[in-house]
């Protein structure tokens, strides 16, 4: 069974953000709310170092430890989701995220927070396949299609691989025994360090 | 005498009429997804519950990242 995993490759991303937009145009995403974004460290400075981030879908994710109302799920890929009808938009969820992942549209007046809204993995949620409540709550389900996430393909100097771990982990194995460098992966041993655990998972659905 | 029964009957159904009401708040168990559930990413039209046809094309769609393959198959 294929463990679903993001990998940002700090020698080659170009801060050009087409992950950004692709995230962006592929689900509609509204205003405020960035699902990914490009962090860049030493930022104009010589031998500065850019990374894509987005939710990492954990394998112990803190975001399903935290939540108060048992709203996130694991599917059998390993990818973490989340059921809109039950968020609160309590906030919990974006403290305990090492990522920062969890966004939370403005609803309302007076600053009042929506519910979250976060990658999916391009696995869309907790509603029927391609139906018009999935890709409004969650985005397009693209894993149903047999695709990948639209950031990892449409990433031009391939620094965001995404999908099955044990073939993007020998994408890049490959890449820096090539290069002879750069084999510090950012995020990875936070996001995927600890060992698996199922998590909470819906009752007869996804694993 | 009918009129008794029928009362009966009445004050009866107005005693029970709230027991079939389901509860309208959820009740939250630590530890457990609470929400819809999901199906699996192959059980769909387009891929018929074909669990190996799915993995396939995840598959191939993640080699495909790699342009060292891609430029070497050329």
């Amino acid at each position: 069974m294929a463990r679903m995993k993001f990998l940002a490759d700090a020698e080659r991303c170009i801060e050009c953000n087409g992950c950004v937009t692709a995230c962006k145009q592929e689900h509609e995403i509204p205003w405020g709310v960035n699902r990914r974004r490009v962090v860049t460290m030493n930022d104009g400075v010589p031998g500065e170092k850019s990374i894509s981030v987005a939710c990492m879908h954990c394998s112990d994710a803190p975001c399903m430890a935290v939540c108060p109302v048992d709203c996130f799920y694991k599917t059998s890929e390993g990818v973490v989701l989340h059921d809109k009808d039950l968020c609160i938009g309590c906030g919990y969820c974006f403290y305990a995220c090492p990522f920062g992942a969890p966004q939370f549209p403005q609803d309302g007046a007076f600053g009042l927070r929506g519910k979250m809204d976060k990658c999916t993995f391009c696995a869309g949620g907790p509603e029927t396949d391609f139906s018009d409540a999935e890709f409004r709550k969650y985005g397009r389900n693209r894993l149903a299609e047999g695709k990948l996430p639209a950031c990892a393909e449409m990433c031009a100097t391939k620094a965001l691989l995404g999908g099955d771990g044990d073939v993007v982990a020998d994408i890049y194995r490959h890449r820096v025994l090539t290069r002879g460098k750069g084999s510090e992966v950012w995020g990875w041993g936070t996001a995927y360090g600890a060992p698996q655990k199922p998590g909470a998972q819906p009752p007869g659905g996804k694993s | 005498m009918r009129l008794g029964v029928l009362l009966a009957t009445v004050a009866g159904l107005i005693a029970v009429a709230g027991c079939g009401e389901k509860a309208q708040v959820t009740v939250y168990k630590q530890g457990q997804y609470q929400g819809k559930p999901d199906k699996q990413p192959w059980d769909n039209a387009q891929f018929k519950n074909d669990k190996q046809g799915w993995e396939k094309a995840i598959k191939a769609r993640a080699e495909g990242q790699n342009e060292y393959a891609r430029v070497a198959a050329k």
